[in-house]
């Protein structure tokens, strides 16, 4: 027997023998240990309850009670060719998460159908989920055989019938085999009540499935997992983990960093309890240093020079399948998952649902329920990184959390370049043209030192009058009164300077934007605290200023200062609204320019609820809590 | 890649998913051959440190070389060693075989609410002096969010059951009906204050691979598991009132290895000579109240 090692999964409707023909099939090949196979006998004679093979799988005292597969078990198992692990996945509708964790983790799969009871709602939910899962290896099962008097005709039916179903959703079974769990019939040996099946028999069908090759010749692919600086023991390794989802590493690669785009060379591949390694292989965990001091963060992409590169996004499709116990929501915001990235997500677009038993498809709906997929667009708060190519699926499979719960994953299709990514591009494509940065002799880390503070950026967006400059005044007077070093650079007094080329147009306004991120960060990167008021209504805009700070590794607050429309035309500290009202003033913000109000403010403050002093203390409060998380000794 | 390989790799993942995503993390170390591997595969993991304490919950019936070997093993590699005990139950003689309570009650007093009053830090924990060598009282009673264990899915039906990320609610109890979908290599890490979630990274590897693992790898073991020239050793170690050991001459890993691939043990359950299971609702129940 080889060492080579398959997981695969059984799926079905609930009652369709799943378990039965697991439980048969250890069994028939003498699997179990001695002491199972008796206990669970003894179980049922002392319960008078027949006994039955699937209790051999069916291991928890509620899944015997009700006679049912609740979650999925998982058995070792091993024939002449390899060794598997099977798992069995419940059949029951309330229990699909459960299918789907095992499912998510097989190979292939025996998908099986009661014969007396024909195609069921669960059978080509489950269908789905296998093509959905991108499980292409699939062998069905058509069960108790016996009880439709092992009748060729019936058997052929429910094949023709489901082959058809399968092939609408890009399935296509490697064999359908006429089966009894319960006799034994065409498991382990091919049984002579069916004379006229001419295949194989399912164990046969079992060890016939592919093993995936490996993925070493690919692309090199790998998620930054973490980066580790342990002290401990004078040990000054900076190592960057992971695991290789695809191609090879080898000792000297150049490997780029994205989203971020930085680059380094491959010093070392570290590892505990063997030699130093020059390469290692897709399917390893494994640990690296660079040649340079680079920050990386994980949720980046390590991809090697010279290879393809993958996509970065921030708006993408994708099919996903909704197991939520709400209906996942239009504009609502999710936690969106993929390889070891994680960013806020909100669906801005569901194109399609579908049921996933009768492929009824609807267009445009409003929400999609539980156990419905559907196809739908993704706007991200941060740009991800994924990629489309084929043997790279580990790239493209992602996860929404909403409440804690995972509760929904599907693949990304592909992504839209739209304004935004084109402007992640640019905002992380260095050395553009010719212009060589000239560094200071001082670094960032010895300033801050000096200083005795982190450099970082307070960004007060709301509506004019929403009291942005009050808090900003008030905060920037608090911090030096605390010995800080403080800037604040407000919309008005830099329109009176720096941009008074600029008027209020939408360019002008972005352009505006633009040039105040850009000063807060140069002024943040000399370690100050930089507090900037604005009204800044586009959350593109903004966005650019919170996505450029952390490219610089500066630290960057969204300030939300909420407050009505009404509140602030009758506050009208500067007669703006007056001056609109009269007809002397266009473009103004959230009358007839729109205000598009942030989705995942890092603080809001409600001035209309909340006292300025109120509001202050808690600005002062969430400052601590900053410097406390600071990197300054 | 072989399947050891295979197995090293996943587990390494999910040790370092933990410790990317999860606060106030403890790893448990029963001294048995799982957890020992655990040990071993959290250096691999994160180069030679073990960046989390490992606790031990001490029934005080253990084999007395457990303890030895424990102490041994936390001084030479630098661990940082909890370990934590029901002193009350044990002054009131609420134990079995000898006290007044039956085998599972005192499976739950001794194991099961020793071990979740020192995950939730109500109950006294001791830390291992590494320069003294002695226990001293822990002053840190922070509860642990995070726990790694080295239960496998091969050992009994009701482990089979669990999650990589596994979550417990605030009474510590295991809501099997609940329990959350794992998409690939997606895992449960939000969670609501007061809960806490079990991490079992070795829920794939066999008793076979284990030991393939111990061999390949050359990590220290505790010698009750082979035979020392009585023809017997320890197939599963637990308390010694409750724990038998087995009939068999195997002085090495690779003899056990060819004892469970091709000698008498290739069918007979591994925790055969642990009694708690035999007992009614058996391993499941304890574990529904937190057990292992």
């Amino acid at each position: 027997m080889s060492n080579e090692h398959m997981n695969i999964v059984i799926v079905g409707h609930v009652d369709h023998g799943k378990s039965t023909i697991l439980g048969r099939l250890l069994a028939d090949t003498n699997s179990l240990p001695e002491s199972k196979l008796e206990k669970i006998k003894n179980f049922c004679k002392t319960n008078s309850k027949p006994f039955e093979y699937a209790f051999l799988l069916d291991a928890l005292a509620d899944e015997q009670a009700q006679g049912i597969t609740i979650d999925i078990a998982r058995c070792f198992f091993k024939t002449q060719k390899r060794k598997y692990l099977l798992l069995d996945a419940p059949g029951h509708i309330e229990f699909i998460k459960n299918l789907v964790t095992g499912a998510a983790n097989a190979e292939a799969a025996f998908l099986v159908i009661d014969a007396n009871e024909g195609i069921q709602e669960n059978t080509r939910r489950h269908a789905y989920l296998l093509s959905l899962l991108n499980i292409s290896q699939i062998v069905v099962l058509i069960n108790k055989i016996d009880l439709i008097n092992h009748d060729e005709a019936t058997f052929n039916r429910i094949k023709d019938d489901f082959i058809a179903y399968l092939r609408e959703i890009n399935l296509k079974p490697s064999a359908c085999i006429p089966v009894s769990g319960r006799n034994g019939d065409n498991v382990t040996e091919l049984s002579k009540n069916t004379p006229w099946y001419q295949g194989e028999t399912v164990l046969d069908n079992l060890d016939a499935f592919q093993k995936a090759v490996a993925d070493e010749n690919l692309d090199f692919r790998l998620y930054v997992q973490d980066v580790y600086k342990f002290t401990k023991d004078a040990d000054s390794r900076r190592i960057i983990a992971g695991h290789i989802s695809s191609g090879t590493l080898q000792v000297g690669d150049e490997v780029i960093f994205l989203p971020s785009g930085k680059s380094s060379r491959v010093k070392t591949i570290e590892a505990f309890n063997s030699a130093p390694r020059q390469s290692e292989k897709a399917g390893y965990s494994v640990g690296f240093t660079l040649t340079e001091q680079l920050y990386v963060t994980r949720g980046n992409v390590v991809s090697i020079a010279g290879q393809m590169a993958p996509f970065v996004a921030s708006t993408i499709k994708v099919s996903l399948f909704w197991l939520g116990k709400k209906p996942l929501e239009k504009n609502k915001a999710y936690t969106f998952k993929l390889g070891t990235s994680k960013t806020k997500a909100i669906i801005t677009e569901i194109f399609q649902a579908f049921d996933t038993s009768s492929l009824e498809i609807k267009n445009n709906p409003k929400d999609l329920l539980t156990n419905q997929a559907g196809e739908c667009q993704i706007r991200l708060l941060n740009p991800i990184t994924y990629d489309t190519a084929p043997g790279l699926s580990e790239m493209r499979r992602f996860v929404l959390i909403d409440d804690f719960d995972v509760a929904g994953g599907g693949l990304i299709s592909s992504h839209i370049d739209d304004k935004q990514s084109q402007q992640d591009k640019k905002l992380y494509t260095q050395n553009e043209n010719l212009i060589i940065h000239h560094p200071s002799l001082v670094t960032y880390q010895s300033r801050c030192k000096y200083y005795k503070q982190q450099g970082q950026i307070f960004w007060f967006t709301g509506l004019s009058g929403s009291g942005k400059s009050t808090l900003a005044t008030e905060l920037e007077s608090q911090l030096i009164a605390s010995g800080k070093i403080v800037c604040l650079l407000d919309g008005d007094n830099i329109r009176q300077c720096l941009n008074s080329d600029l008027g209020f147009d939408e360019i002008s306004r972005k352009e505006n934007v633009r040039r105040v991120a850009e000063l807060a960060i140069f002024l943040a990167k000399q370690s100050l605290i930089v507090l900037v008021s604005l009204i800044s209504p586009h959350r593109d805009m903004r966005n650019f200023a919170k996505e450029k700070s952390k490219f610089n590794e500066i630290d960057f607050s969204e300030i939300f200062v909420d407050a009505s429309i009404e509140t602030c035309r009758q506050r009208d500290p500067k007669g703006l609204y007056q001056i609109n009202a009269s007809g002397n003033l266009e473009n103004f913000t959230g009358v007839d320019m729109a205000y598009e109000a942030p989705l995942f403010p890092d603080l809001q403050i409600q001035t209309e609820k909340s006292s300025k002093e109120d509001s202050v203390k808690f600005l002062m409060s969430y400052f601590s809590k900053k410097e406390k998380n600071s990197i300054i000794e | 890649m072989n399947h050891l390989d295979q197995l090293e790799s996943k587990s390494i993942y999910l040790l370092r998913e933990a410790y990317n995503q999860i606060e106030n993390l403890c790893m448990l170390w029963s001294i048995g051959k799982d957890s020992t591997v655990l040990l071993w595969l959290a250096r691999k993991a994160f180069f030679g440190h073990i960046p989390f304490p490992l606790v031990h919950i001490d029934t005080a019936f253990k084999i007395p070389e457990m303890i030895s070997y424990r102490d041994k093993l936390a001084l030479n590699w630098g661990l940082t060693m909890i370990v934590g005990q029901n002193k009350a139950a044990l002054a009131q003689k609420n134990t079995f075989p000898h006290g007044n309570v039956e085998r599972t009650e005192c499976c739950q007093l001794l194991k099961t609410q020793a071990l979740t009053d020192t995950l939730n830090g109500t109950g006294a924990r001791y830390i291992l002096n590494i320069e003294t060598g002695k226990y001293e009282l822990d002053t840190n009673n922070k509860p642990y969010t995070g726990v790694i264990a080295g239960i496998r899915s091969d050992e009994e039906g009701s482990r089979s059951k669990e999650r990589y990320f596994s979550p417990r609610d605030k009474n510590n109890t295991w809501d099997i009906a609940t329990q959350p979908p794992e998409f690939w290599n997606q895992f449960k890490t939000e969670f609501p204050a007061g809960t806490h979630v079990r991490i079992h990274p070795l829920l794939d590897w066999s008793e076979l691979n284990v030991w393939e693992y111990i061999q390949r790898e050359n990590i220290p073991t505790v010698s009750l598991y082979y035979d020392n020239g009585d023809g017997t050793r320890y197939r599963s170690l637990g308390c010694a009132p409750c724990t038998n050991p087995i009939c068999s001459g195997s002085k090495n890993p690779q003899d056990i290895i060819e004892e469970l691939v091709s000698g008498k043990l290739a069918s007979i359950a591994e925790r055969s000579g642990r009694a708690q299971d035999k007992e009614r609702g058996g391993l499941e129940e304890l574990r529904k109240g937190g057990y292992m």
